[in-house]
């Protein structure tokens, strides 16, 4: 539980939207140039501040979708009924000036020295941090396994799915598709469930470090079924999207 | 000086005036955050203590819910920026279980199952500000939620009031708990954005 004190002040400063990638019809890949960004640690957040001419401000929380070293990243989910999102999913073009506190957080987090093996397991857009951690494997030239547990959906919600359609050796993605899968689909096609959890997390005797990130339910039965398997509840790092129109 | 973001416009509702802190929006969810598995400890075995004072305290589950509770609506802020209004709690009054240890700590600690730790002064846990919950809309605080029973600081950022309580411990000095840590306010003010270190 020790953590690395952050006691500097976070001060906001003024980002400009770079290249912007669609990566599903509803999700949408950002970088942000930042003159003074003190680089991050793969898993931390950002919190975006956005200005309308007439002074108003929203404020939100987004995970780095880029490893450290790498040009800051945020990929970011369209939520309908959502302020910032839609905003930065469809309005937001290249040149755009936004504002930018980070990073935030230290404990979901990896680093090489963290080990591994490791069980990341995604529910929907719970995939961006996790994506900053495989890159930071590769990266930092890391060998720690990883099973990387993703569930989407539909195929067609499956975010970075041409990165991850050729991950770096010593990755393994498995998918399920929660609620359409393309026909042939040979992967799993429902829920994580317990059963599915023994298929695929690293037994709890290879001492596996689990990073877990999605919807709260997502996040609850898959925590709750890696401690049922044995995982000692301080190796399961968990981070958990509300459903709070973000 | 904030740059303006070309064609960023106000989406939801203003806030009842002098309700929301800066920098929150009000959601009817109950978003649930926490670093790790949700714990799942019987009542049996249940126990909440105060450590730190002339004699230690310890309540089992039975003896802590035969103590007087009190009944309250409260509007909660999460650091995340959700805020939550008129929420109803039931709990017992941190002047009620601070009221029978001997002590004369400034600080506290508090802890809970799974590992979790949150610093606090003793005078924002006195004065009909905060409470050992075990109730929520009427019905038994659900485990995601921190049940069977956990802090509630409603004056500050919601990570204070910390789920799955055990216990507190005096401190005569302030030391950081579990997201304190990680770079979040020593006091968390919400009306003051008291978010991360040196807000």
């Amino acid at each position: 539980m020790a953590g690395t004190a952050v006691r500097g002040r976070l001060s906001w400063q003024t980002a400009t939207v770079g290249p912007v990638t669609d990566e599903t019809a509803k999700v949408r890949t950002l970088r942000l140039e930042v003159p003074d960004w003190p680089g991050h640690r793969a898993g931390q957040h950002v919190d975006i501040r956005l200005t309308a001419d007439d002074g108003y401000q929203a404020e939100r929380a987004y995970s780095i979708a880029s490893a450290p070293g790498e040009p800051l990243a945020i990929t970011v989910e369209r939520l309908d009924d959502g302020e910032v999102s839609p905003y930065l999913t469809e309005d937001a073009r290249t040149g755009d000036q936004l504002e930018v506190r980070g990073p935030i957080g230290g404990y979901f987090v990896w680093e090489e020295d963290s080990g591994g093996p490791l069980l990341l397991a995604a529910g929907g857009s719970g995939i961006v941090p996790l994506r900053a951690i495989v890159r930071e494997r590769s990266r930092a030239g890391s060998s720690v396994p990883v099973r990387l547990l993703y569930s989407s959906r539909s195929w067609e919600d499956v975010i970075y799915s041409s990165e991850f359609g050729l991950p770096p050796g010593g990755v393994e993605v498995i998918y399920t598709l929660t609620r359409s899968q393309p026909r042939m689909w040979q992967g799993y096609a429902r829920r994580v469930d317990n059963q599915m959890l023994a298929e695929v997390a690293w037994p709890a005797s290879e001492r596996p470090l689990a990073y877990v990130c999605g919807p709260t339910s997502f996040v609850e039965s898959v925590a709750a079924g890696l401690v049922g398997l044995g995982y000692p509840a301080g190796r399961v790092k968990t981070e958990r999207f509300g459903a709070t129109g973000q | 000086m904030s740059p303006v973001s070309r064609g960023f416009r106000r989406k939801r509702e203003a806030a009842p005036a002098g309700r929301v802190p800066p920098g929150q929006y009000v959601t009817k969810d109950f978003p649930v955050l926490s670093a790790g598995p949700t714990p799942h400890t019987p009542l049996s075995t249940w126990t909440f203590s105060i450590d730190g004072g002339r004699e230690p305290m310890s309540w089992t589950w039975e003896e802590f819910r035969a103590l007087p509770a009190e009944t309250l609506t409260t509007d909660i802020h999460c650091v995340t920026r959700w805020s939550k209004l008129d929420t109803a709690w039931q709990g017992v009054s941190l002047d009620v279980l601070l009221g029978m240890v001997d002590y004369d700590a400034r600080y506290v600690l508090a802890f809970s199952d799974g590992g979790y730790t949150t610093n606090l002064p003793v005078a924002d846990l006195l004065g009909g500000k905060a409470w050992v919950a075990f109730d929520y809309e009427g019905a038994p605080l659900g485990a995601e939620h921190g049940g069977p029973a956990r802090l509630l600081v409603p004056h500050l950022y919601f990570w204070k009031s910390a789920k799955w309580v055990r216990g507190l411990q005096l401190r005569d000095t302030d030391v950081p708990g579990f997201w304190e840590n990680y770079g979040y306010n020593m006091y968390g003010d919400p009306w003051r954005e008291q978010r991360y270190a040196g807000d």
